[in-house]
């Protein structure tokens, strides 16, 4: 019984992490039509500044600050919030298609550095030791947990109410217009560039906030942590909760991240160890098989997009 | 007198739940040429692009030579004696000539394609001097030519035009509206979209007035130059599209 | 040293261009940005082992070609490798592309792209595990070229294969009716379609060109280089690199825009890390989005 629920909330720690950032990514997609295919670089730049900020010293590396836990949530966003500012200044102006080989491009930018610089990143040995603050407040593995998971807990409620009420807002409705018709947008006096900056680097710092509590949790950071297959991830969970739809997106993550760990878990009981190498790309094939038959057979994923959203949505 | 094209109660729109058209019908005949007027917006285009097959028709039917054709496929209509010249974009300006009219041969077997292709540079000397030449460096003149010489290589029986004189000058239009009263001379039906009312409805046979997808007048084309209420039909668009 | 890094250029550039050209096709006709593209290469590359390994087993046929690391077996891997990887494509196609394109748009493609990709990649993951392979254990000793520019004979084979097939695929596009319908297609389908052209057989030949080309650049790399898993998904951004600067549905486009990827990556490294090489094609398409987004060849829309 205490397995299970420790079980419970580890996975819910990381589903609802993920699910920051798939909120991060239905805000760029979802209500804006940004296709961002470089989520994994934004996860690491929130990850790594999370771990320079708030981690231990260490000889030839920079960082180390031991700043407060908050401090490297705050600093994550801001770091991952300059990163797509810089970079949608430069990818923003391009078509759909472009944007996602741009961004596919940067992320894999950012791994090389990851990988090669050392003297920032702690290379392929990565960063350690960085301070989970439920370990000061309580002992044991499951209350520990259970503390991490309020405190993300809280953190998703935070992003969600808050997002809810941005795109609800006058500036949320401008993103929406800009989807459906850029040029009647900006004959409205928007200046749909400068919104879709401001909508990308929003939902960047969420990534970088997931990034982040990821990296606090598992109190590690290495270069093979955010591979690209994040991304696919990332997506598939906005694509099987239903794009447009900030509790869609939460309930994406569950899903996927469900069926990830859980298929993981089968594979491992199921499959012989020697053939342990090959179960991840099992759970890589289950995860294309779900994105595909989901747009296949269920386009606008389990919950719709919210009405208040014109029609447009499924046919972009 | 042969009915080469009856298009019924037709209800059509680029998405399903937004129709342009509300029930039009229009025909064809023989030997005819079919004008449709009508201000911007009054779904012309619309119209001519649900009878080549390009825009979903949800409701009517498309009969061609007494067959009902409604839903066929565009590239089966082409082979079915449908042909359609576009308002802007109408040849593939980065091919040759040439190699326009071997597309435009796409319906038709290799042997009667390139056959055509030698009689159709024979009745256009000027197409069979630039054979090799991209269309790109074609005049606009030239390439409504190079449009309808593609659209005639299967010896079409209706042929669906688009503005044929949007941005030619008058004298190109004068030759290219001479052209087309010359397509129907054996037989075929030109049915023809114009912004430029007063000349089309001059070199036509009858005309159709659409308004916000629907039918408002219709009769022999020299009697709606007298009639007075398609001025009102045309309130808002520019005079002298009206005049 | 600078030579021999343009010999090396020229020859990945080459591997490259052959692979984009099914990618530059598919992103003008198709109108989407492929992500799977890639995984084709990976396909063809493990298709051709298949047939190798089958043909060894059986006998094999007689022995190498000269200085050449291979005999017959490799040639006919090629075909089979390209039959087999267009069969693929066109699976790929009939179950999911197809009925999508249907529906949706162009970005939906792009996600069932991501998935597809994931699916190919980690298929040839289980079937055929994660260690190199290669096609033959023959050591082949490199011809010295004035220089000092060294060059193996395979690498020779791969550049004249690459200079045959895009001369073939010239010709396809400018003497046959299908080619000229395909280049009337990436222009404007709608007037293809009216002008009797039938644009889901225009489709399924763009599926069979580029999943011919990204068979035989996979085949080629793993005979010059080593058969990995993970081989195409390394070349997605050269091959999106390549596509993108040559400009979307060229043929030349995409050969030259490989050769430029492939020169600039290895002449990079006279001026950066080695291990940032994999950047540069990224660095590639921001410039050529930024300056000449309809890249060196494209037409302008």
């Amino acid at each position: 019984m205490i397995g299970v629920l420790s079980y419970l909330i580890f996975f819910l720690i990381l589903a609802l992490t993920f699910g920051i950032a798939v909120m991060g990514l239905n805000l760029q997609w979802g209500f804006t039509g940004l296709f961002n295919a470089g989520v994994a670089g934004f996860l690491a730049v929130g990850g790594y500044t999370h771990a320079i900020l708030t981690g231990p010293a260490r000889d030839a590396v920079f960082g180390g600050f031991e700043l407060p836990f908050i401090v490297g949530l705050l600093g994550a966003m801001v770091a991952a919030g300059v990163v797509a500012i810089i970079v949608g200044l430069v990818t923003l102006r391009l078509r759909d298609e472009y944007l996602a080989v741009a961004t596919f491009g940067i992320a894999v930018s950012i791994q090389l550095v990851a990988v090669n610089w050392e003297y920032m990143t702690g290379g392929t040995l990565g960063l350690i030791g960085i301070p989970n603050p439920s370990k000061v407040l309580a002992d044991g593995p499951l209350r520990q947990n259970a503390i991490y998971l309020a405190l993300v807990v809280g953190v998703t409620l935070l992003a969600y109410i808050g997002l809810q009420r941005i795109v609800q807002s006058p500036w949320g409705r401008v993103l929406k217009a800009i989807r459906e018709d850029e040029v009647a947008a900006s004959s409205l006096g928007k200046n749909p560039t400068r919104v879709r900056l401001e909508a990308f680097t929003l939902g960047c710092s969420l990534m970088g906030l997931s990034g982040a509590l990821y990296v606090g949790f598992i109190g590690f950071v290495g270069a093979t942590d955010f591979l690209p297959i994040i991304t696919f991830q990332i997506w598939t969970m906005l694509i099987v909760g239903g794009s447009g739809n900030m509790k869609g997106a939460i309930l994406g993550a569950m899903i996927v991240w469900g069926v990830w760990t859980g298929s993981g878990f089968a594979i491992s009981k199921v499959v012989a160890p020697e053939w342990q190498a090959q179960s991840g790309a099992l759970q890589a094939v289950l995860i294309g098989l779900i994105l595909v038959l989901t747009l296949l057979m269920r386009p606008k994923g389990m919950i719709g997009e919210d009405v208040t959203v014109s029609r447009h949505a499924t046919d972009l | 007198m042969t009915r080469r094209l009856t298009a019924s109660g037709i209800v059509a729109g680029y998405r399903p739940d937004l129709p342009i058209l509300h029930g039009v019908s229009v025909h064809v005949d023989a030997g005819e040429v079919m004008t449709i007027i009508g201000p911007n917006g009054a779904g012309k285009s619309t119209l001519i692009k649900a009878i080549a097959g390009l825009v979903t028709v949800s409701a009517g039917t498309v009969e061609i030579d007494g067959e009902d054709r409604t839903g066929t496929p565009a590239h089966l209509l082409a082979g079915a004696g449908v042909a359609y010249v576009p308002q802007t974009g109408n040849v593939f300006t980065t091919l040759t000539i040439r190699e326009n009219l071997i597309v435009g041969g796409a319906a038709l077997a290799k042997a009667e394609a390139l056959a055509r292709i030698d009689e159709i540079f024979t009745q256009y000397p000027m197409l069979a001097a630039k054979r090799a030449e991209k269309a790109r460096v074609l005049s606009g003149g030239e390439r409504q030519i190079l449009a309808i010489a593609r659209a005639l290589l299967t010896s079409p029986r209706i042929i669906l035009l688009d503005e044929p004189t949007a941005g030619l000058s008058p004298m190109a239009a004068a030759e290219l509206f001479d052209l087309v009263r010359g397509l129907v001379a054996d037989g075929a039906a030109v049915l023809m979209v114009e912004q430029n009312a007063k000349a089309a409805l001059k070199m036509s046979d009858r005309a159709y007035v659409l308004a916000e997808g629907e039918n408002r007048i219709d009769g022999v084309a020299s009697d709606l130059l007298e009639n007075d209420e398609i001025g009102r039909i045309f309130l808002g668009a520019r005079p002298e599209d009206v005049a | 040293m600078i030579l021999q890094h343009t010999a090396d250029g020229i020859l990945s550039g080459a591997i490259i261009g052959l692979g984009a050209i099914g990618l530059s096709f598919t992103m003008k006709i198709l109108r989407f940005a492929n992500f799977s593209h890639s995984e084709l290469l990976t396909w063809g590359a493990y298709f051709g082992l298949i047939f190798i390994s089958v043909a060894t087993a059986m006998g094999g046929f007689g022995g190498t070609f000269g200085p050449l690391s291979f005999g017959w077996p490799l040639i006919l891997a090629l075909v089979f490798a390209a039959v087999a990887t267009s069969l693929l494509a066109l699976l790929l196609h009939h179950l999911i592309f197809e009925r999508l394109a249907k529906v949706t748009g162009h970005m939906t493609m792009v996600f069932a792209s991501f998935g597809v990709a994931l699916l190919l990649r980690n298929a040839v993951l289980l079937i055929f595990g994660a260690d190199p392979i290669y096609y033959s254990n023959t050591l082949q000793f490199a011809v010295k070229l004035p220089g000092n520019v060294r060059v193996l004979p395979d690498q020779v084979f791969l550049l004249g294969l690459t200079i045959v097939v895009v001369i073939a695929l010239h010709l396809f596009l400018t003497r046959s009716r299908t080619g000229i319908a395909m280049r009337a297609t990436a222009e404007s389908p709608d007037l293809a379609r009216v002008s009797g052209v039938n644009v889901n057989n225009v489709v399924r030949w763009v599926w069979v060109i580029g999943a011919s080309g990204a068979a035989v650049a996979g085949v080629l790399y793993g005979l010059t280089v080593q058969l990995r898993p993970e081989l195409g998904f390394a070349l997605i951004l050269p091959l999106f690199a390549a596509a993108i600067l040559g400009g979307a549905g060229s043929l030349y486009g995409a050969v030259l825009g490989g050769l430029i990827v492939g020169l600039s990556e290895n002449l990079s490294v006279m001026i950066i890390p080695t291990t940032y090489k994999p950047a540069v094609p990224f660095l590639l398409i921001l410039a050529i989005l930024y300056f000449r987004p309809q890249g060196l060849f494209g037409e302008k829309s």
